[in-house]
């Protein structure tokens, strides 16, 4: 793969919370690639690192405590850790933008829902405010509002009609990548759905990359492309949708689909995975996962395995694929 | 035709429909129900979506008191703007011309008790007290609203800059603040007024300095709190500058208890103009201020009232006023106090 196939393209991210009781590493080493048009699944449990994945691409860090210790991001071939803030600002809305979990405090209560959107129009593109507002107004009825509502605040409207209003900012300024940190979590299921929906027809529409923060393997069946599974701050195995689905091989992935009921399959009770997410402070050494793998060799705690390549592009940070 | 839903009755009137959903349709002849359908894109009424200003107008014209508070500032306001048309000049027999009625002087006609030419009596030149009350309004008014202004204009920029950015640019600010702070309202007042020398601006600027650490304050800790709401993030990641942040996001978030303390600052700049007027530091004597109009009538207070009773009741008056109106505005948007 070159770079200009490549939209975004995240190569050994270290990103780490300096505090006062330790440091907390938050994401170690973490790759990614991803193609224009292309979405991709961040899959992982809380603590993760997945949202602090998404904030490291926007350089939104919260700084201090954290800090991106090392790595490259490259968007559309440059690489971003360089850039200063004004030109992040520049990416930041308009090539990259990012869809919040909880749209009950994303958007701004005191400004009506037109303006939020306009905002970001303007911030990015040289045109007239009646323009921008018209152009606001074209966004909601693309996600489904009717502009008849479009004067109206946050706390008018229901939950999933807000998320909808986050859309409507997120893709305003037609970004190049999309980074969607949990969008549905906040919301019921019939509502996840239509949002879903939504925002697979507007990807396709506007031709964006995205990723998919997501805790629920049942949205990246149904949205992405490819997934990245997340443990402990890097990726333990990353493959294209069908490939990961099918044929799991990273013994974390194996327990994550094991820790799902299946309808087809009546078992008596689930199996999960034992133990706990380890503290990120306080990583054990060598391969994360091993003090909660069922098939740890004595040299998983010894080294961290590298990204193995097994063929179809699946890639697995596993030492039982070393060969 | 008329819509049954949930067993309330809707008209189709355009004006209060809205969205279209499922509902029941409902023949009735009589009382008695021939159908009940259901179909399938009934409609429900818009619901009547109450804004913020109409919600804290009745909250607040529901409290007694602060909608007393509120008529005393709206009397107020009317007889600032109409001082002329309540107490207009008066023609003078001697000069042939019109004076204006504060200020004109009549000294046949010294210390008259309340009566019906002079409702507030005249003072010991011959001034109609009611006319000076009422342009010393006007004065009252504009000193009020200008220091607040400037306080609150100061003290919020400071304020929000000192949440904003925090670090040491937060230390050194809120400690000058502090310095401030300490050094009580009026004393400060009193000693800027004094090197400022006399005269109407420089009570404004006097009183206005001394309430910019107060306004600070309080926006210092609503910024502070309001930065860390997802939405501030969310505006942040859609690439706004920090100006965009602050004036666009934060500070309309951070606006209730200014407004309270805005409008309970006037009452207090009202009376802290007047009494820097009373000790001589203020708006010069030919002016119907209050403060001056009580200083005046201090020396015949044992023999004649009317000079002081008119214009130390309007100043308690007014400032009783806002504080009451002040009162009244916090309960109504303190959201814990939502009882709506």
């Amino acid at each position: 793969m070159t770079e200009s196939n490549n939209m975004l393209e995240i190569k050994g991210l270290t990103i780490h919370y300096v505090t006062d009781d330790g440091v907390v590493r938050a994401v170690n080493d973490l790759n990614i690639a991803i193609g224009r048009g292309e979405s991709i699944g961040l899959v992982g449990e809380t603590g993760a690192g997945k949202t602090t994945t998404a904030l490291g691409i926007l350089k939104l860090v919260p700084n201090p405590p954290g800090k991106i210790i090392d790595g490259e991001i490259f968007l559309d071939g440059e690489d971003i850790i360089k850039k200063s803030e004004p030109e992040m600002r520049k990416i930041r809305g308009n090539k990259v933008s990012m869809i919040f979990q909880d749209p009950m405090t994303s958007l701004n209560p005191v400004m009506t829902v037109r303006d939020q959107i306009a905002e970001v129009i303007l911030l990015h593109e040289k045109m007239p405010a009646a323009k921008a507002l018209e152009k606001a107004e074209e966004m909601l009825m693309k996600v489904g509002i009717m502009p008849d509502r479009a004067k109206d605040y946050p706390h008018q409207f229901s939950g999933g009609m807000r998320q909808r209003v986050v859309i409507a900012i997120a893709l305003a300024c037609s970004p190049e990548l999309l980074i969607a940190d949990e969008p549905t979590t906040a919301l019921d299921v019939t509502i996840q759905a239509q949002v879903l929906e939504l925002m697979k027809n507007l990807k396709e529409e506007f031709n964006t990359s995205m990723i998919m923060i997501t805790h629920d393997l049942g949205i990246v069946a149904e949205i992405c492309d490819k997934v990245a599974v997340m443990y402990a701050g890097s990726v333990v195995e990353y493959a294209d949708k069908l490939e990961l689905f099918k044929n799991p091989k990273h013994p974390y992935t194996i327990g994550l689909f094991n820790s799902i009921p299946d309808i087809g399959n009546d078992v008596e009770s689930l199996k999960p995975i034992k133990g706990l997410m380890p503290d990120p402070m306080n990583l054990p050494t060598g391969c994360p996962f091993h003090p909660r793998c069922d098939k740890a060799k004595p040299e998983c705690s010894e080294k961290i395995p590298a990204g193995y390549d097994i063929g179809n592009n699946h890639i697995v940070k596993c030492i039982l694929f070393n060969q | 035709m008329i819509y049954v839903r949930d067993n309330k009755k809707y008209s189709t009137d355009p004006d209060r429909l809205r969205c279209k959903l499922f509902g029941y349709a409902t023949k009735t002849v009589g009382d008695k129900i021939l159908s009940n359908v259901k179909v399938g894109t009934g409609i429900i009424p818009s619901i009547k979506k109450k804004s913020m200003f109409s919600v804290i107008l009745r909250t607040v014209i529901k409290s007694k008191t602060a909608f007393a508070g509120l008529i005393i500032i709206l009397l107020l306001i009317l007889s600032a703007i109409f001082a002329n048309v309540i107490a207009p000049p008066v023609f003078d027999d001697r000069l042939g011309d019109y004076l204006p009625s504060w200020s004109r002087q009549d000294l046949n006609n010294r210390f008259q008790q309340p009566n019906m030419e002079f409702w507030f009596g005249t003072d010991n030149f011959g001034r109609d007290i009611f006319a000076r009350v009422i342009h010393g309004s006007r004065i009252s008014l504009q000193v009020g609203a200008i220091a607040v202004s400037i306080s609150a204009a100061i003290g919020v920029m400071l304020g929000a800059i000192s949440g904003f950015y925090g670090g040491r640019c937060d230390n050194v600010l809120m400690r000058i603040l502090d310095m401030a702070l300490a050094i009580p309202n009026i004393l400060l007042a009193i000693a800027i007024a004094a090197a400022l020398g006399p005269g109407l601006i420089n009570v404004m600027i006097a009183v206005g300095i001394g309430g910019i650490p107060g306004y600070a304050r309080i926006v210092r800790g609503s910024v502070m709190s309001v930065k860390e709401q997802e939405f501030v993030e969310a505006a942040k990641s859609s690439g706004a500058t920090d100006a965009t942040l602050i004036f666009r996001h934060i500070l309309p978030n951070c606006m209730s208890p200014v407004i309270v303390t805005m409008t309970m600052g006037l009452g207090s700049a009202i009376l802290a103009a007047a009494g820097l007027a009373f000790i001589g530091l203020g708006v010069s004597p030919p002016s119907p201020e209050w403060g001056a109009m009580l200083s005046d009538g201090r020396r015949f207070m044992r023999e004649f009232l009317p000079m002081v009773v008119f214009p130390g009741g309007a100043i308690a008056l007014v400032v009783l006023g806002f504080n009451m109106f002040g009162d009244g505005l916090r309960d109504a948007l303190d959201p814990r106090l939502n009882q709506r």
